[in-house]
């Protein structure tokens, strides 16, 4: 009844996130093998659990109600009983089969997600963790980018799933899409792996599920699933060198000039930075600072001119710049398509 | 119940376990559980270290540091036996000796901490090896000054004449205090000296 | 008959002589110095008792800040920073200086009164672990002023009540707070596992004559238990802080990932004390329940040796399942597996006891005063608990679940819906036996419904936002998520339970002044320690009572029918 009562009501809820946005994060609506796995066997654990709710549920409420002391009563004690081999014994076998069988169904599960083989066409790629950012690396493509990752769908008749390494450049976080895959820690010093096939183009929400630090809410995550033509074409895009128009030049002076270039990095420019996320085709991202902000030349002044009015916490220092510098530095970023 | 139905043979003998001995099993217990942890902790890091000197270039098997501190748990053994004969000149000198194999052992210890800090330069900080070592070590050495502290406690009670015949049970529990410290050494002799050189 | 005298062991009636001397004439600075420098089990117990009350306020009025920060998506409540202070210092309070405490004092006032002895085994080791406790907790709070070198008032820890590495290592938690709180706790360690020897030193050196181990008050085997729990698991905890204690101070490596350290070694020894610690604070629930579902069903607790089997096969299970909360952390698939097994087999010793009390209420004639509804709302409550912790338990399952509010859900519903509704229980039991007065049962049934109002409200909802992906340790979510309304009613359930808190307090403070008197035995109870006044005298008995069977009341209150040899049979 409980676990029932919790699907519903999940259900429910997330019909009416559905309906609205595109920013549904609940894991009762997998769409990818290993979510879609583990919804199947949540299923079955919450039937099972859900058993055993009502039918011992049901004998507390029953005892309880049954065997109250009734307002015409005696006084006298009730038959005093000590115990009985017997019913003890059988109140221990049947848990014991429960859990033989969840067991099995859960080790199965196991195997068969963390187990699987990788097939040829896979997608090969690696998540960094960052104090409040995401960097992604896509070596056979040499591609880098940050906070938000572009994969290709997978379909039956073309599968393409994707399958990331993760680690961490500082401490502990975890990289968690619930739509797509279970989440799996990025912890420093070590490697672990992920993979996810998803079956439907679009975006796909998630964030930070390991606390990291000030800004831990804000370090969110966005995927987007491209079709076939769709990832060609982003791929492309991002091998190209930063966009550079002449019309920015004054603001690109002012980029590499100030402290941003030794923390940033935009391809085909003197910027090599590693500290914060790659800025090669910053223009082409929907947020600002890994979801805390629309990417708009209104939130990126702001963010330019003090990162903690937006971000307070984060890692980004305010480099004290003039309106003129910052209106600059703003116009180029732009042009990083 | 203050005329009992049937009479209990067990209440004329109603004796119950030494809460001193108790207690003591306990706090080895949870001693254990620590010199565990930090024994993992040293298992689990040999040969991570990234940089500086590593245990088979600096370290030297203390063998004979081993055989000072095993021996005292059998003079100690020595020493509960005398007291329990109430031989008290025995017990002190089996006391004493016990003291002193302590004492010898805590100076081999400084003397391979001072080799190890100013000749090969390994400190805490050095490096996991070194972080590892003086945490394990250390501990093992301070629960060793604890013990000869409390030794020590007792031996100056006995020679102002304060130990009494009554005392005995808690000088049998400090000895087996003083038996664990001694066989914890040989685990982290085992682990330091011989499975991580 | 319940309040009548019973011609018990030990005497009432030269017991009650003695106790009315004790407090004649003294001042209040002699009072206070008495309790300061006690080394009595029953003050101390007393003590152990208010100070985790005097915390479980202050820990509920950060859960409130928690709860009024999420009420609203991008609420500037409190800052960032401030709320993953005040996350830490909830979880870090209620755990250790709330739930410990609490348990501790239950055990210090009762166990030596059950086992029918004068005191504790080492009394003054009783009252030293008080005082490391208290001085934890102290400290811990200290680092509200003292976190940044007393410079900046207003820091305090913000890792975590597991602290993972390397966040806390000094590159990425600078300032003291983490200091405070590894010392707080190395501190309070001390405390407890000086409690936990003395417990065991207690149960099995300090009975009285005839009190043999079988015979003993499941109460007492539970903290047994318990205590061998602490042993073996708050010191892999000492251990672990004192190692952060010298990467930080002294530039070890233990945790240092940039050196070769590992993060994943801190998460095992966390969790190797993390997950016993869980059943340090259940077993005394259990305990609690052991002794009121029988006395207010009116029958023999059902199966006391299978009662005592599953508490210690619980002990030893659980010393080997630390690693289900660390299914996402990258273990192999075959190390995912043993966890999940060694998790679930838990929940077998763990039915065996909730059936037990249900046969024990089964044919009984339950009475409803406060404690037992309390103890109902136990039972069911920490069946879904239970059950949410084996969903947990399913590692694929797990990997979506894990740091959601799903698991916050599972473990307030253990901690508040199971420990808090026990302890409760265990208040208005023995409250009386304490002060010699009756806890008001009107106020006790007010305070019932609201706490149960507010849970259900607070922490059933809550699983919801979990599996619609809101993750735990956020100060703030993002509007569109679907997580706004159901975190709201989650805040109101908080507040429910914050009135039902207030009143409790009331009615110990108005209780102890002017309630009911209630005689040596209130509830027609079984067990030794309602065959004294109450309060107990100093001396609990004034002649040492001898027990023939595990009820020696009720065989003296029916020698026609006495337990001895049916046990024995
Ligand atoms: C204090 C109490 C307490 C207790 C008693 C429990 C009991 C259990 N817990 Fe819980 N748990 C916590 C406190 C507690 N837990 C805390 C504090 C955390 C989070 C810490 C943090 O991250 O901050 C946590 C987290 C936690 C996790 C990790 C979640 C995560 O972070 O991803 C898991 C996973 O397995 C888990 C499982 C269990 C299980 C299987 C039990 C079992 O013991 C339950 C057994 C009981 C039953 C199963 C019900 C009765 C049985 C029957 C009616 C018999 C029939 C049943 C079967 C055959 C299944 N718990
Ligand atoms: C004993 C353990 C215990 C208890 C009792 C509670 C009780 C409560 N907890 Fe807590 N909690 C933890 C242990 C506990 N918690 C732990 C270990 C964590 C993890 C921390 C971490 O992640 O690091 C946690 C985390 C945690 C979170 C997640 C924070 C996050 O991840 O961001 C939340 C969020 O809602 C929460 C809420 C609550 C609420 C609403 C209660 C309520 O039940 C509280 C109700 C009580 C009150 C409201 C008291 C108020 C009383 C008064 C005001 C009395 C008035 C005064 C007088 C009359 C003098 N808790
Ligand atoms: C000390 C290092 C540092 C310096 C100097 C620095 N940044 Fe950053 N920057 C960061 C970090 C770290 C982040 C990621 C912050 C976060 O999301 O928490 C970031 C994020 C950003 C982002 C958002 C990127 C994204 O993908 O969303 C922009 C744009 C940016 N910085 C621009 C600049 C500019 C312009 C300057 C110079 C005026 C600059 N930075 C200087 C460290 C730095
Ligand atoms: Cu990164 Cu939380
Ligand atoms: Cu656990």
């Amino acid at each position: 009844m409980l676990s029932a009562a919790v699907a519903l009501a999940a259900a429910g809820a997330q019909r009416a996130v559905a309906l609205t946005s595109n920013t549904n994060t609940s894991i009762f609506s997998p769409e990818s093998t290993p979510s879609r796995s583990i919804y199947e066997l949540s299923l079955f654990v919450l039937a099972v659990t859900g058993g055993i709710f009502v039918v011992v549920g049901g004998l507390i409420v029953y005892a309880a109600v049954r065997f109250r002391e009734r307002p015409d009563d005696d006084g006298s004690e009730p038959p005093q009983i000590f115990g009985s081999n017997q019913i003890e014994l059988s109140w221990t076998i049947i848990p014991v089969l429960i859990v033989v069988v969840l067991f099995l169904a859960t080790a199965r599960m196991i195997f068969a997600i963390q187990d699987a083989p990788k097939p040829a066409a896979a997608l090969e790629m690696s998540a960094i963790g960052h104090q409040f950012w995401w960097e992604f690396r896509y070596p056979a493509l040499h591609i880098t980018t940050a906070n938000e990752l572009h994969i290709p769908v997978s379909t039956d008749a073309d599968p393409r799933p994707t399958f990331m390494k993760l680690t961490s450049a500082d401490v502990i976080h975890s990289f968690w899409v619930p739509r797509l895959a279970g989440k799996v820690d990025l912890v420093p010093n070590r490697i672990n792996e992920l993979w996810m096939d998803p079956h439907t183009p679009g975006l796909y929400v998630g964030q930070c599920a390991q606390f990291c630090g000030v800004e831990h809410a804000k370090m969110l995550l966005r995927v987007y699933v491209d079709t076939p033509e769709q990832f060609a074409a982003w791929v492309k895009q991002e091998q190209q060198p930063g966009a550079q128009s002449p019309a920015s030049a004054a603001g690109r002076r002012e980029f590499e000039s100030q402290a941003c270039m030794n923390c940033h990095a935009i391809a085909g420019t003197a910027a090599h930075g590693q500290f914060g996320p790659d800025l090669t085709h910053f223009a082409s991202r929907k947020t600002l600072a890994s979801g805390a902000a629309d990417n708009t030349t209104e939130n990126l002044e702001r963010w330019i001119e003090d990162p903690d009015s937006i971000k307070p916490g984060s890692l980004m220092p305010s480099m004290h710049l003039t309106p003129d510098q910052v209106r600059e530095i703003t116009a180029y970023l732009n042009t990083l398509q | 119940m203050t005329t009992p139905a049937h009479g209990h043979a067990a209440d004329s003998d109603w004796r119950l376990p030494s809460r001193g001995r108790v207690g003591m099993f306990s706090l080895i217990l949870a001693e254990s559980a620590i010199f565990v942890i930090f024994v993992v902790a040293y298992v689990y890091n040999i040969g991570r270290s990234t940089f500086g000197p590593q245990p088979r270039q600096v370290l030297e098997l203390p063998i004979l540091n081993t055989i000072f501190l095993l021996s005292s748990s059998g003079t100690i053994l020595m020493a509960e036996r005398a007291l329990v004969k109430r031989a008290m000149a025995a017990f002190i000198a089996w006391w004493a000796l016990t003291i002193a194999l302590g004492a010898i052992f805590l100076l081999g210890t400084a003397q391979e901490w001072h080799k190890l800090i100013t000749k090969d330069g390994l400190t805490i900080s050095t490096n996991l090896f070194g972080t590892t070592f003086y945490s394990l070590v250390g501990l093992h050495a301070s629960h060793v000054i604890v013990g000869l502290v409390m030794l020590s406690a007792v031996l100056v009670f006995t020679l102002l004449g304060a130990l009494k015949p009554e005392h005995t049970e808690k000088v049998e529990v400090l000895a087996l205090y003083w038996h664990f410290v001694d066989w914890v050494w040989v685990v982290v002799f085992s682990v330091v000296y011989v499975i991580g050189r | 008959m319940a309040g009548g005298s019973i011609p018990v062991p030990g005497g009432l009636g030269s017991a009650a002589d003695v106790a009315a001397t004790e407090a004649d004439g003294a001042t209040w600075l002699e009072h206070l110095h008495s309790w300061v420098v006690t080394v009595d089990h029953k003050k101390l117990g007393v003590m152990y008792v208010l100070y985790a009350l005097l915390f479980l306020v202050v820990g509920g009025i950060e859960a409130l800040i928690i709860r009024i920060q999420l009420f609203f998506p991008d609420n500037h409540f409190v800052s960032a920073e401030t709320f993953n202070r005040v996350f830490t210092m909830h979880g870090t309070t209620m755990i250790f200086f709330v739930a410990m405490p609490i348990v501790f004092g239950f055990g210090n006032y009762l166990m030596p009164l059950m086992l029918g002895v004068r005191d504790m085994a080492f009394p003054r080791l009783n009252a030293f672990s008080f005082w490391m406790s208290a001085f934890g907790g102290l400290l811990l709070y200290y680092s509200f002023i003292g976190g940044v070198g007393l410079q900046g008032a207003g820091s305090a820890p913000d890792v975590g009540w597991w602290a993972y590495a390397p966040l806390t290592s000094r590159a990425f938690s600078r300032g003291h707070s983490t200091d405070y709180w590894a010392l707080a706790l190395i501190v309070s360690g001390f405390g407890s596992i000086g409690a936990a020897i003395n417990f065991i030193a207690t149960a099995f050196c300090m009975r009285c004559k005839g009190m043999t181990l079988f015979r003993m008050p499941l109460f007492v085997w539970l903290y047994v238990v318990s205590s061998g729990l602490v042993l073996v698991a708050v010191s892999p905890l000492t251990a672990a802080q004192v190692m952060l204690t010298i990467d930080r101070y002294l530039g070890g490596h233990f945790f240092d990932t940039q050196a070769g350290g590992s993060a994943v070694v801190w998460a095992h020894f966390f969790w190797i004390f993390g997950h016993p610690e869980v059943y340090v604070l259940v077993l005394p629930a259990f305990a609690i329940i052991n002794e009121v579902v029988p006395v207010f069903s009116r029958k023999a607790i059902f199966g006391y040796p299978a009662m005592v089997a599953a508490s210690v096969g619980i002990g030893f299970v659980s010393l080997g399942v630390w690693a289900h909360h660390m299914f996402t952390i990258g273990m192999t698939s075959i190390s995912n597996a043993f966890f999940v097994l060694s998790t679930m087999l838990v929940g077998i010793p763990t039915g065996i006891k909730i059936f037990n009390w249900i046969a024990t209420m089964w044919g009984g004639k339950i009475r409803y005063r406060t404690p037992m509804l309390f103890a109902v709302g136990f039972l069911v409550q920490f069946l879904i608990a239970g059950l949410t912790g084996i969903i947990l338990s399913v590692a694929p399952f797990n990997w979506q679940l894990h740091n959601s509010y799903f698991v916050i859900a599972h473990f307030h519903y253990v901690i508040v819906g199971a420990i808090l509704f026990a302890i409760f229980s265990g208040i208005y039991y023995w409250f009386p036996k304490v002060t010699g007065r009756m806890l008001d049962e009107r106020l006790g049934k007010w305070n019932f419904w609201l706490f149960v109002i507010g849970f259900h409200v607070c922490f059933d909802v809550m699983h919801i936002p979990g599996v619609l992906g809101m993750p735990r340790s956020i100060y703030t979510y993002e509007a569109d998520r679907g997580w706004t309304g159901l975190n709201q009613i989650v805040s109101v359930g908080a507040i429910i339970q914050g009135i039902a808190i207030a009143i409790l307090v009331y009615n110990m403070i108005h209780s102890a002044l002017k309630g009911q008197e209630a005689g040596p035995d209130p509830w027609d109870a079984w067990t030794l320690e309602w065959a004294t006044n109450s309060p107990p005298p100093p001396y609990n008995f004034a002649i040492e009572p001898v027990a023939r069977s595990r009820r020696p009341l009720w065989d003296l209150k029916h020698p026609n029918d006495p337990d001895e040899p049916l046990e024995e049979g």
